[in-house]
């Protein structure tokens, strides 16, 4: 059995427009010393997922177990052994960060020598240093992520979830971030983190599940899914309009699906399986016919194209998602 | 109201833990509810300490309270049978305590609005530790307040005219009420959706409570429907309660209604039966709140 096993999970919440459903039949399996990654947009379910994993809330309908352990019968018993790290930072502001992570070590009843000494690594260990004997009210996002991660890691926990240990924080947080979580499971630590980023569940995940509209749509590698979406796009900006529409027939033949015209109507887009030569081939026959290019590239598929490819739509959070385009290669 | 005894010290398990290896084995439920909830209290004072505009206002108010009233109506309200300042000052004491309970509420709300509450529930801890945790630390702001009030109330003239006992057992009764509304009063904050909610809530209802009781004026005075309120209002019988326990009642004859008759037993029930609804309610909502 998987170490965190979760079947047909359903989730309701009553609000005063009628019942709404956060998940619906949530299906998740993740092996014992892996990373897997929750993959969706804002208000898919994954931090509902997490939430009941938990023991915060309950679910609807639908098993849990993580461990073994059932999660809604034995909430004290699932607490022993996970660390949570939430998307807003849990921390209390008017604590130190050491007395922070010495007060979440003694609740989970490490002692007070114990907890200390614990409290202390941690501190060394995230370079939290000048937090730590200071109050964490003026310290910024990152530094405040840090130290709720730490205190998800204070008792070295069997099983860890990163419910968007990254959403809001600046790209050198991010980063920074990125090479801590690396760090930990490189040890054979289980986490299950969420994220809306592809970028980021390609970073730091062994397998991804996708999860839209409260149930998980797609499952596989980061490799897996961008292949099954298609591969690589190319993308091209046209000096002059008027090429577009022959444009669009050049890369309409070597793409493999339909080119996308942008609105401005001189970049054009298309779905290719070989990156590199369809774009070899695209530029020189755009050079053959003289169309003047402002720019040319390949990028890699984004959760905008995960999603629109799975579902249909859009991931909701455009903004957000526009972070993971990367340049043109 | 001892579980402010400090319980630092834990049986030392062996903690040169691998990775992965989950929490040490866990203590007794009776230990662990203990130093749990002395952790949080601690917490909670911690967090007082650093907030110097709450610990100016658990000083101050008491003091200003006692000064303003005993100064200011204190030439102009006449209580037959009594000196006014004598006869005020167990009503300051029992607006002042109850006020300082409401601080439960809208700090239990604040916690579940910075998501420390979140944090807490995916803790091995005792479930009950986060609420006693914050009753505790309530009843030391309580304390507090109650004694710079008698200090104030003694320099304007206050006197207890009972025994060093009597005088020990008002001061428990206002502190054993204060702390049984606490949780009451932390019910509130697990369950409405931002901390003001509470302040304004309170005052809208707290106003009234220890207004129309007999905490500033003889109940006798006030026109019939409140008159029949104030006597019944357990705010009046705290009053009553303390004013006998301090010997503060002068010749003030004691209103015909039960629960002022028989003020300290009213008082005695009406907190015990507080916390035997309240505490498990408290515990049960606890159990299934999240922050967001």
């Amino acid at each position: 059995m998987a170490i965190i096993e979760a079947q047909g999970l359903k989730k309701t919440y009553s609000s005063k427009s009628g019942p709404v459903p956060a998940l619906d039949g949530m299906d998740l399996s993740v092996p014992q010393g892996t990373v897997k990654a929750l993959l969706g947009p804002n208000g898919a379910g994954k931090t509902t997922v997490v939430k009941i994993l938990t023991t915060l809330i309950q679910p609807t309908a639908g098993t849990a177990h993580i461990d073994g352990i059932d999660v809604v019968r034995d909430p004290k018993a699932a607490r022993r052994i996970i660390g949570v790290s939430g998307q807003y930072s849990a921390v209390d502001e008017n604590l130190t960060g050491f007395e922070n992570l010495d007060m979440v070590g003694r609740l989970y009843h490490l002692g007070a020598r114990e907890s200390r000494r614990r409290a202390q690594e941690l501190i060394d260990q995230f370079e939290l240093t000048e937090a730590g004997n200071r109050p964490v009210k003026g310290f910024s996002g990152g530094m405040r992520r840090r130290i709720d991660l730490a205190g998800a890691l204070v008792i070295n926990p069997k099983i860890l979830f990163l419910d968007e240990p990254t959403t809001g924080l600046d790209p050198r947080s991010r980063l920074s971030l990125w090479g801590i979580i690396k760090e930990l499971v490189r040890d054979g630590t289980t986490l299950l983190l969420t994220t809306q980023y592809l970028e980021e569940a390609d970073q730091l995940s062994d397998d991804i599940t996708v999860i839209d509209g409260g149930r998980a749509i797609a499952e596989g590698t980061a490799d897996q899914l961008k292949a099954q979406i298609g591969g690589h796009r190319v993308v091209v900006s046209l000096v002059d309009a008027a090429d577009a529409a022959s444009a669009r027939e050049i890369l309409g033949r070597h793409g493999s699906g339909d080119p996308v015209v942008g609105g401005d109507g001189r970049s054009i887009e298309v779905t290719v399986n070989e990156g590199p030569r369809a774009l070899q081939y695209i530029l020189s026959e755009l050079g053959e016919r003289g169309i003047e290019l402002h720019d040319a590239g390949m990028r890699r598929p984004s959760l905008d194209d995960v999603f629109l490819q799975l579902t249909g739509h859009r991931a909701e959070d455009t903004e957000e998602a526009s972070h993971q385009k990367e340049p043109a290669a | 109201m001892s579980v402010l005894a400090p319980n630092d010290r834990q049986p030392d398990n062996q903690h040169s833990r691998p990775a992965g290896a989950g929490a040490p084995q866990q203590p007794s439920d009776v230990s662990m509810w203990f130093s749990d909830g002395w952790t949080v209290t601690k917490r909670n004072l911690i967090k007082l300490k650093r907030s110097p505009d709450m610990l100016v206002f658990a000083v101050l108010q008491p003091i200003m309270f006692v000064l303003l009233f005993s100064q200011i109506y204190g030439g102009s309200i006449q209580v037959e049978g009594s000196d006014y300042t004598q006869y005020l000052m167990a009503g300051i004491f029992a607006q002042t305590v109850i006020f300082g309970s409401t601080f439960s509420g809208s700090a239990m709300a604040q916690d579940l609005k910075d998501g420390i509450i979140d944090r807490f529930r995916t803790l091995p801890m005792s479930s009950s530790a986060v609420l006693v945790g914050r009753t505790n630390s309530d009843l030391v702001l309580n304390t507090l307040s109650v004694v710079i009030m008698m200090g104030t109330g003694a320099l304007v003239g206050w006197r207890v005219n009972t025994s060093p006992a009597s005088m020990v057992a008002g001061i428990g009764l206002l502190l054993l009420f204060s702390y049984a509304f606490s949780w009451v009063m932390a019910l509130l904050g697990m369950s409405v959706k931002s901390p003001e909610v509470i302040n304004n809530a309170s005052f809208m209802i707290l106003f009234p409570l220890t207004f129309i009781s007999n905490a500033f004026v003889q109940a006798q005075n006030l026109p019939g429907p409140l008159e029949t309120f104030a006597n019944w209002n357990p705010v009046s019988a705290l009053v009553q309660a303390v004013r006998e326990l301090f010997g503060n009642t002068g010749t003030v004859p004691v209103p015909d209604a039960w629960p002022m008759q028989n003020a300290v037993l009213t008082v005695l029930v009406g907190a015990i039966l507080m916390l035997v609804i309240f505490v498990p309610l408290c515990i049960r909502k606890f159990a299934s709140i999240s922050s967001r």
